[in-house]
């Protein structure tokens, strides 16, 4: 991902956007955060945080216009935030000691002409930059109208003060009466010129003439104006105010020859782009002052203040687990993780959260700006690959296990018995042969018998764990191998049982003709005794859609119509469909990080009480896994005598058990449906408690792993023996990683007592 | 360069071959572009060293990821 990339991508998370108020600001006060501070009662932050953006705080807090009040998301809610009697209440406590930083004198200097707020503000804002300032005023004082307004507003000693700052910061005054024949004489000694039509002397010499918006340019020669009325022709404080700063950066520009128009889209009121949801949020009304004109007491201010929505966006992070958990949002995430590819020495800090997005999908369905993190993930991953900085670990297993379903004891590719051609190949996919293979014998005697007799059989994997984990070279080298294989069996319809399996064949070979298993049964006559000696299902399930079909009606709908006939009472989850959400799986999520992937599985198994009905081999296990009592939809239509009344009850398939089922549905596939009884090696029993399987799978080791090395152990007699119970204990490092196993020897096979891994080499130097 | 991994002398395991007890010796780990020297039980006869269960999930895990993600 380059630069320009991150912008775009960027660019869709709106976060950081100004709320309402802010962006109505004329001078993008920080209401947000002011008023929060209010609410806290911190009146000296609150002061700082005016003190950033208000020219004089002590005078235009007392006197804004807050247009902001009218934007306020609260407005339809109770009213706008009262920001104007805020505002008040904070200048009206005392003001903390704030730190001015020297600036740096520069050489040119500014005429201001006028005395009023606008000049003052334009003034204010050269001499912060660092310029000479002159100020002409016909008048005795600076402050001009400000002088006329009642104490109660603004009182005349603060005025006094607020304006001691120009003095500090150097402002030569000079009394004078100017017209228009003294333009030219100022524009003459001065780098640029500031008329503040508020003022009479101003006024006069702009001859009528009216500013330009945005760069308040009153030609092309170096005159800017502002401080000009409504279309009242009212004066607004803060539009003065906003005039003047804005005409001051103008002069600068000027001086320094650059664009007076680049980069200012955003400068002024304007429309915000930030979403706040504000769906569940209460009317309450505004707090009117007991002592009315006086304004608020502390307690007030502080109540209304409380008022305050604090807008923001975070859409996303309340439907997804895994963005709330790094407490950020998508648009610091973008950027940590473009740092992070930047990384040539050092600590890539964000790979796992890289790692851990489950590619779901469903953050760009829930962003008003479709931010599509799986995008950006899966971006990152393959550079990743790409460079060689894939750790290792985060997906090496689901890899080996691919591999495995892309070799012999389970790569299958035939005719349907006594035909040479295929018209239809049912396709389960590793999860399903992994989970429940007796479903897929009988799903495929199904198809031939209900579906068309020349249906062909494919067991192979379709490639999303190397898709997922970012490999692009494994999962063009899966891709072809599954293309070789259609084609071998003639290029016929591929019936597929998973949605990642038609994900895939959608993604990456497009040409073939794929159909959901669920499209085609839902055309079918089910079996007749489907769903019968099922009590469980006369109680209504929860559907959970899986996150690869989102994006596809037409296989929910046949899903939910499969369920109704089976009698299936149905409760749609809140989020289910285009809104459904990841089991934790997807993404390779549990593999990079299973403690995030139990939070995301947390979420969605708490969402009904109900039992959950899944039609992905994955979804299933994944869910049941958690401890949620979770039926395949073939449970219902092939019930099996052996699980039991309750399919939902039926155990997690492990690790070990998932390979040696998938291998096991090759040698009886072969031996029932082709009758070729294929031979079958004598393996040694492995004897594992419960506990210590589940310890197994948690650890991602497998009955071979084992196997192979207590054979080696035994072989080369490089073991160790416990001199507590007899135990032995050997070790084995086959390719990545060493496995420790211990064991005794039972009749017939062996004990397993524990077993770990660690991926670090022993090397012995001097043995 | 971790030297200690927290283990000490080991008491329950032998060398099944040689019939001898572990002690402590130096041996190298390596993993991606990181090497170490650490003390690890082994068998004073035949060499063979032991990495117990802690130490495998624990201290040798966390630099496994750290080395990862250099
Ligand atoms: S939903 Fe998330 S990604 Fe989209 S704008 Fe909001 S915070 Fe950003
Ligand atoms: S509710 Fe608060 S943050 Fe939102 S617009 Fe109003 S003042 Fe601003
Ligand atoms: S897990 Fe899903 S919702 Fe969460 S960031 Fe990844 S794609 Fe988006
Ligand atoms: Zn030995």
């Amino acid at each position: 991902m380059d630069q320009k990339t991150l912008r775009q991508m960027e660019k869709h998370c709106i976060q950081e956007e100004a709320p309402a108020c802010r962006s109505a600001c004329p001078l993008h006060v920080d209401v947000r955060t002011f008023v929060l501070q209010v609410g806290k009662g911190k009146w000296n932050d609150a002061w700082k945080t005016l003190n950033k953006t208000l020219p004089f705080p002590g005078i235009l807090g007392r006197i804004c216009d807050h247009p902001c009040e009218d934007s306020c998301l609260r407005s339809t809610l109770g009213g706008g935030i009262r920001m104007g009697e805020l505002e008040k209440t904070c200048v009206n406590q005392p003001k903390p000691r704030i730190r001015v930083i020297p600036i740096p004198k520069k050489s040119e200097s500014m005429a201001v002409v006028g005395e009023s707020l606008s000049s003052l503000v334009a003034a204010l804002e050269l001499l912060r930059k660092g310029y000479d300032v002159t100020l002409f005023s016909s008048l005795d004082k600076l402050g001009g109208s400000l002088w006329a307004l009642p104490d109660e507003t603004l009182p005349k000693d603060v005025l006094e003060k607020e304006l001691v700052i120009l003095h500090t910061l150097g402002l030569k005054v000079e009394k004078k009466k100017m017209g228009k024949g003294l333009l030219a004489p100022l524009q003459e000694a001065f780098s640029a010129v500031y008329l503040g039509l508020d003022s009479p002397n101003g006024a006069r010499m702009a001859q009528e003439k009216k500013p330009l918006d945005k760069t308040f340019a009153l030609g092309n020669d170096g005159v800017f104006a502002g401080g000009t009325c409504d279309e009242h022709g009212h004066l607004s404080p803060v539009h003065q105010s906003f005039q003047g700063r804005a005409a001051a950066l103008s002069m600068e520009r000027f001086t320094q020859k650059v664009s007076l128009v680049e980069g200012r889209r955003d400068e002024g009121p304007h429309p915000t782009r930030l979403f706040t949801n504000i769906e569940e949020i209460e009317p309450l009304p505004g707090v009117l002052p007991v002592h009315g004109e006086k304004g608020y007491t502390i307690d007030e201010a502080r109540a209304e203040a409380k008022r305050c929505i604090q807008c923001q966006c975070l859409e996303c992070l309340k439907v997804c687990p895994y963005l709330d958990y790094y407490k950020g949002y998508p648009k610091r995430y973008a950027r940590e993780i473009y740092n992070n590819a930047a990384i040539v020495m050092g600590n890539h800090t964000a790979n796992l959260m890289v790692n851990t997005c489950s590619l779901c999908g469903l953050c760009r369905e829930i962003c008003p700006e479709n931010f599509s993190m799986a995008d950006l993930c899966l971006d990152a991953r393959r550079d990743l690959v790409q460079r060689d900085k894939m750790p290792p670990s985060a997906h090496e297993f689901a890899l080996q296990d691919m591999a495995f379903s892309n070799s012999e004891p389970f790569l299958l590719a035939r005719h349907a018995p006594n035909r040479e051609t295929s018209r239809c190949v049912f396709f389960p996919g590793c999860q399903l042969s992994g989970s429940n293979p007796e479903h897929v014998i009988q799903t495929y005697s199904f198809l031939r018998n209900n579906w068309a007799e020349d249906t062909g059989l494919m067991l192979q994997c379709c490639a999303a764990p190397a898709h997922w984990s970012g490999n692009e070279a494994k999962t063009k080298e899966a891709m072809s191998l599954l293309e070789k294989n259609w084609q071998k069996m003639g290029e016929p319809r591929m019936i597929l049982a998973c949605s990642s399996c038609l994900d895939m064949f959608r993604r990456y070979l497009p040409r073939i003709d794929v159909i959901s298993l669920w499209q085609v049964m839902d055309r079918c006559e089910l079996p007749v005794d489907a769903a019968k000696p099922v009590d469980a299902a006369k109680n209504p399930m929860a559907l959970h859609d899986p996150c690869t079909s989102r994006h596809d009606p037409q296989l929910q709908e046949a899903v939910r119509r499969i369920a109704a006939t089976l009698g299936i009472p149905i409760q749609e989850l809140e989020f289910s469909r285009e809104k459904t959400e990841c089991c934790g799986f997807g993404g390779l999520m549990e593999n990079a990080n299973p403690a995030l992937a139990q939070k995301q599985l947390e979420r969605r198994t708490a969402e009904s009480d109900l039992d959950y009905l899944a039609y992905c081999a994955m979804c299933r296990e994944s869910l049941k896994g958690a401890g949620k009592p979770t039926a395949h939809l073939l449970d219902f239509i092939f019930p099996q005598a052996t699980v039991g009344a309750d399919p939902a009850a039926r155990v997690k398939t492990g690790l070990s058990d998932s390979r040696e089922n998938r291998a096991r549905l090759k040698r009886d596939l072969l031996d029932q449906v082709w009758n070729e009884t294929p031979e079958t090696g004598t393996e040694s029993m492995l004897h594992i408690l419960p506990e210590v399987q589940a310890t197994l799978d948690q650890r991602r080791i497998l009955h071979s792993d084992i196997r192979e090395t207590i054979a080696h152990g035994e072989e080369t007699g490089h073991k160790m023996q416990s001199q507590v119970n007899g135990h032995f204990l050997a070790s084995h490092r086959p390719l990545m990683v060493t496995f420790w196993v211990e064991y005794s020897l039972a009749e017939n096979g062996y004990h397993i007592y524990n077993s770990y891994c660690h991926r670090m080499q022993i090397i012995r130097e001097n043995p | 360069m971790i030297t200690n991994l927290g283990i000490g002398e080991n008491t329950e395991w032998k060398c099944f071959s040689c019939d001898a007890l572990l002690k402590l010796d130096k041996v190298r780990i390596d993993y991606m572009n990181g090497s170490f020297t650490v003390e690890l039980p082994c068998c004073p006869e035949c060499g063979m060293a032991l990495v117990p269960e802690e130490i495998a999930l624990g201290k040798m895990l966390e630099v496994e990821k750290l080395l990862e993600d250099k």
